[in-house]
């Protein structure tokens, strides 16, 4: 493993810490939007955004820290998937800052009729967002991305793979989702409302994993280089995936939320990963390696003493926020205290 | 509209950019500066000052408002480094992109104390709750550092020798992170944008105060309010002459076309006038007061000393002179004019209460606007004042650009979510103050759903999925915290 295979695998640990803790920002504001009218929908809403209001912003610097990472580290490719992906990225863009905003918006608002409005609009963009990025996932992982830039505007990112690669980032979040927000009800005591997150969590898992398959029907032929890398170095992670994700079907049909949570995280970490070593030792398939890709050295010692100082500044304080949202004397202050 | 229609590439990527920018630049010194004042504010509040426990209390909730939009705005500037300028960053990402990886880090630790700080009330053990604060301060002292070492590389650019390659590509070599860091720009350009976060924060929160107080709200919360913010505002405001003057010493020997074009000078000239006003037309200034030598003494520190002109540099390689003049004026008018309401309102408390001085009052809104108009035309200064360059003398904005059309549908898109989400914010933050007039209550419900009609004394026998508490007098589809 030389410096640029180390750098490519940090790189790598923030693109499967942002699939995992933004997947379930993401899949929250789905649930969001299938939450049903305001009757129905309020005591769900009021939880997502207990459950992704002290963490929202946590999870999504995720995704500065890969696109810094890759800009640093790869410019060239970063500047090729730019200028190759430039809709796509533009539009996962927009819904982050409308997700945001809105977010905070919404929290905030005097009546429930401007609530109703950015409430939507939050929801929207959280489906919308991991769409795109999941499209361009797809477009890295068929080989549609030109090491010199400046590919098809649209075709790049809208063959077979894209679309899957979309579709199943969406699924993906909404079922990490499910078992965060079944385990966040259980917690906070509302039993009931944990029973029914868990029976739609259980669907979508299950929806995940027929699409996680017929997945592997498109790759064969849409992306060859990466199913050629999966039935290899990446099949073991596959299996782990498969098997994860079984458990916390299994795990959700019981009521064991926070297992089931667990079993989920191990599932969408593992097929990420097996992603990244499936394509190994290209950085864009097909197109160019990690190590053709690599800027100058001095500056990935740089960036692994970055991560080092990340590691000691940065990951202890995550932990202590995940910690605290995790206690239950976190659960809400109520209106009497 | 043909004029819309014929608007070059390269144009609407810059007004993109400096849109995307300045709309960020504003809550990123409320990122930067406000948790320092609501450290002083709650800090007297756990001390026993109950009127400024409220505050700190509203405060952070506006926070959560200003650094949701600034997260997201910064997130976006991440994607136009690379949708916009492709061309810089391919061939200097690895050049200058370990302090936006600092910054990460940076980036990281304060959404994490912010998170923490904001649902840590009532939560945590009030000291501890209190110093949640002191990392966000911190990393935003860190992260202004990270990205203006970048700016400032732009402006000075060191740490790597430049070939073209084989293919005609131009390439950095020997590449140095950390000189690039420490460039000659950082010192001068980092401490002035730090002070600068506290001058904007301090005049603009003061502002909302003063506007209460002209409506007749002249309670401890609207003076606590005004005052806190007011006095850093005020430091910062005394400090920024200095610091300016030296950030633009350097520029006679680092960036030469840019102090000419700041001065308006058209030739190299001992005993250069200082030209207040003025317009360049045709080669000539027109109209502005001339003082002589007075350009030369605060460029340069001496009449003797040459102030560089226009005519050393090719007319391609000039910055819009009457942009950048204008705006660097405005820069350094609207400073002046902050020091002064500022002073005012210092010797006005020695004698009586400046609250009760409407002239004073109208002027401190004024000095909010001021300092807008003083952060954002600084911005002007040194960004249109580098042009044509994106990285001074080396690679020009043209060559950076990306070479996708249409980049006008993308700033039209941009100019309609931002004039949105700046108009929803200031609604929303409107409303909040009003809510918070009408009642004592600083919790702000939200309502998730209508409000259920069940009366308290049924609710308590009805299973409730939201609220444990049954005796609350809404307690389906609101939460609090």
């Amino acid at each position: 493993m030389n410096l640029s295979d180390v750098v490519a695998v940090l790189l790598f640990v923030g693109v499967v810490a942002y699939a995992v803790f933004g997947g379930a920002d993401f899949g929250s504001g789905v649930w969001d939007l299938l939450a049903g009218g305001d009757e129905a929908g309020g005591a769900l809403r009021a939880q997502i955004d207990r459950s992704i209001g002290p963490v929202w912003e946590a999870n999504h610097v995720w995704l500065i820290y890969i696109l810094v990472f890759t800009w640093t580290a790869f410019p060239t490719a970063f500047s090729a998937l730019m200028s190759t992906l430039f809709v796509p990225w533009l539009l996962a863009g927009f819904g982050i800052v409308l997700r945001g905003a809105t977010f905070a918006f919404r929290k905030f608002s005097a009546t429930l009729g401007e609530a109703r409005l950015y409430g939507v609009l939050f929801a929207s963009s959280s489906l919308i967002t991991p769409f795109f990025l999941g499209m361009i996932a797809g477009a890295v992982a068929s080989g549609r991305v030109p090491a010199e830039g400046y590919g098809n505007r649209w075709t790049s990112w809208t063959g077979p793979t894209s679309w899957l690669g979309g579709t199943l980032a969406v699924l993906t979040c909404t079922f990490l989702a499910g078992t965060f927000l079944a385990a966040d009800f259980a917690r906070a005591g509302h039993d009931d409302m944990a029973a029914t997150m868990g029976r739609r969590a259980l669907v979508a898992g299950a929806v995940t994993g027929a699409v996680a398959l017929a997945a592997v029907l498109v790759l064969e032929f849409d992306a060859e280089s990466l199913a050629s890398g999966l039935h290899s170095r990446g099949a073991a992670l596959i299996a782990i995936s498969a098997v994860a994700g079984l458990f916390s079907l299994w795990r959700l049909r019981a009521g064991r939320w926070a297992r089931a949570r667990v079993g989920a995280v191990v599932a969408v970490a593992a097929i990420v990963i097996g992603w990244g070593v499936g394509q190994y030792p290209d950085l864009l398939v097909d197109e160019l390696t990690i190590a053709d890709a690599a800027g100058a050295r001095s500056t990935m010692v740089g960036l692994i003493i970055v991560f080092g100082l990340a590691a000691v500044t940065a990951v202890p304080a995550l932990l202590w926020l995940y910690v605290l949202v995790n206690r239950p004397d976190w659960a809400p202050v109520d209106d009497s205290t | 509209m043909f004029g819309l229609l014929a608007l070059d590439e390269l144009m609407a990527a810059r007004y993109q950019m400096a849109l995307s920018l300045g709309f960020h630049i504003v809550l990123s010194c409320f990122g930067v500066a406000f948790p320092t004042m609501i450290f002083v504010v709650h800090r007297r509040g756990i001390r026993g000052v109950e009127v400024a426990l409220t505050l700190a209390r509203k405060w952070s909730k506006v926070a959560a408002v200003l650094f949701a939009v600034g997260a997201v705005s910064g997130t976006i500037l991440s994607f136009e480094m690379g949708l916009l300028w492709p061309g810089m960053m391919e061939t200097f990402g690895d050049v200058i992109g370990l302090p936006f990886a600092l910054e990460g880090i940076a980036f990281f630790v304060e959404a994490v104390f912010i998170g923490i700080y904001l649902y840590g009330w009532d939560r945590l053990p009030p000291k501890v709750h209190l110093r949640t604060l002191i990392p966000i301060m911190v990393s935003g002292l860190f992260g202004t550092f990270c990205i203006l070492a970048v700016n400032s590389w732009m402006n000075a650019p060191s740490g790597f020798s430049l070939t073209t390659d084989a293919s005609g590509t131009l390439r950095a070599t020997d590449v140095d992170p950390l000189a690039a860091i420490l460039n000659r720009a950082l010192w001068p350009q980092f401490v002035h944008m730090f002070v600068a976060t506290y001058l904007v924060t301090g005049f603009i929160a003061a502002a909302v105060y003063a506007t209460g107080v002209l409506r007749g709200r002249r309670d401890p919360a609207h003076r606590l309010g005004f005052t806190v913010p007011f006095a850093f505002a005020t430091v910062a405001a005394l400090m920024q002459p200095a610091i300016g003057h030296v950030a633009g010493m350097r520029l006679a020997t680092d960036q030469p076309s840019k102090l000419a074009a700041m001065e308006l000078a058209v030739e190299t000239e001992t005993n250069s006038p200082l030209i207040i006003g003025g317009v360049l037309v045709d080669g000539e200034v027109r109209g502005g007061i001339e003082i002589p030598g007075i350009g030369s003494l605060l460029a340069r520190g001496s009449t003797d000393r040459a102030v560089p002109g226009l005519d050393e540099f090719p007319a391609a390689d000039q910055p819009p002179a009457n942009v950048v003049h204008w705006a660097f004026q405005a820069m350094v008018g609207s400073g002046f004019a902050m020091i002064g309401i500022a002073l005012w309102f210092w010797w006005k408390r020695r004698r009586s209460d400046p609250f009760e001085s409407r002239w004073l009052m109208r002027a401190a809104v004024g000095a909010g606007g001021l300092s807008l108009v003083a952060l954002q035309a600084g911005w002007v200064t040194t960004e249109v004042g580098r042009q044509p360059w994106i990285v001074y003398r080396v690679m020009r904005v043209e060559d950076a650009v990306t070479k996708n059309s249409g980049i006008w549908i993308s700033l039209a898109a941009i100019v309609v979510i931002y004039a949105a989400m700046g108009a929803a914010a200031v609604k929303v933050l409107g409303s909040m103050a009003r809510r918070w007039r009408e009642s004592d209550d600083v919790d702000l419900p939200t309502p998730y759903g209508p409000p259920a009609p069940t009366p308290p004394e049924q609710a308590a026998s009805a299973p409730n999925p939201t609220s444990p508490n049954p005796t609350s007098p809404n307690p389906t589809n609101t939460v609090r915290s």
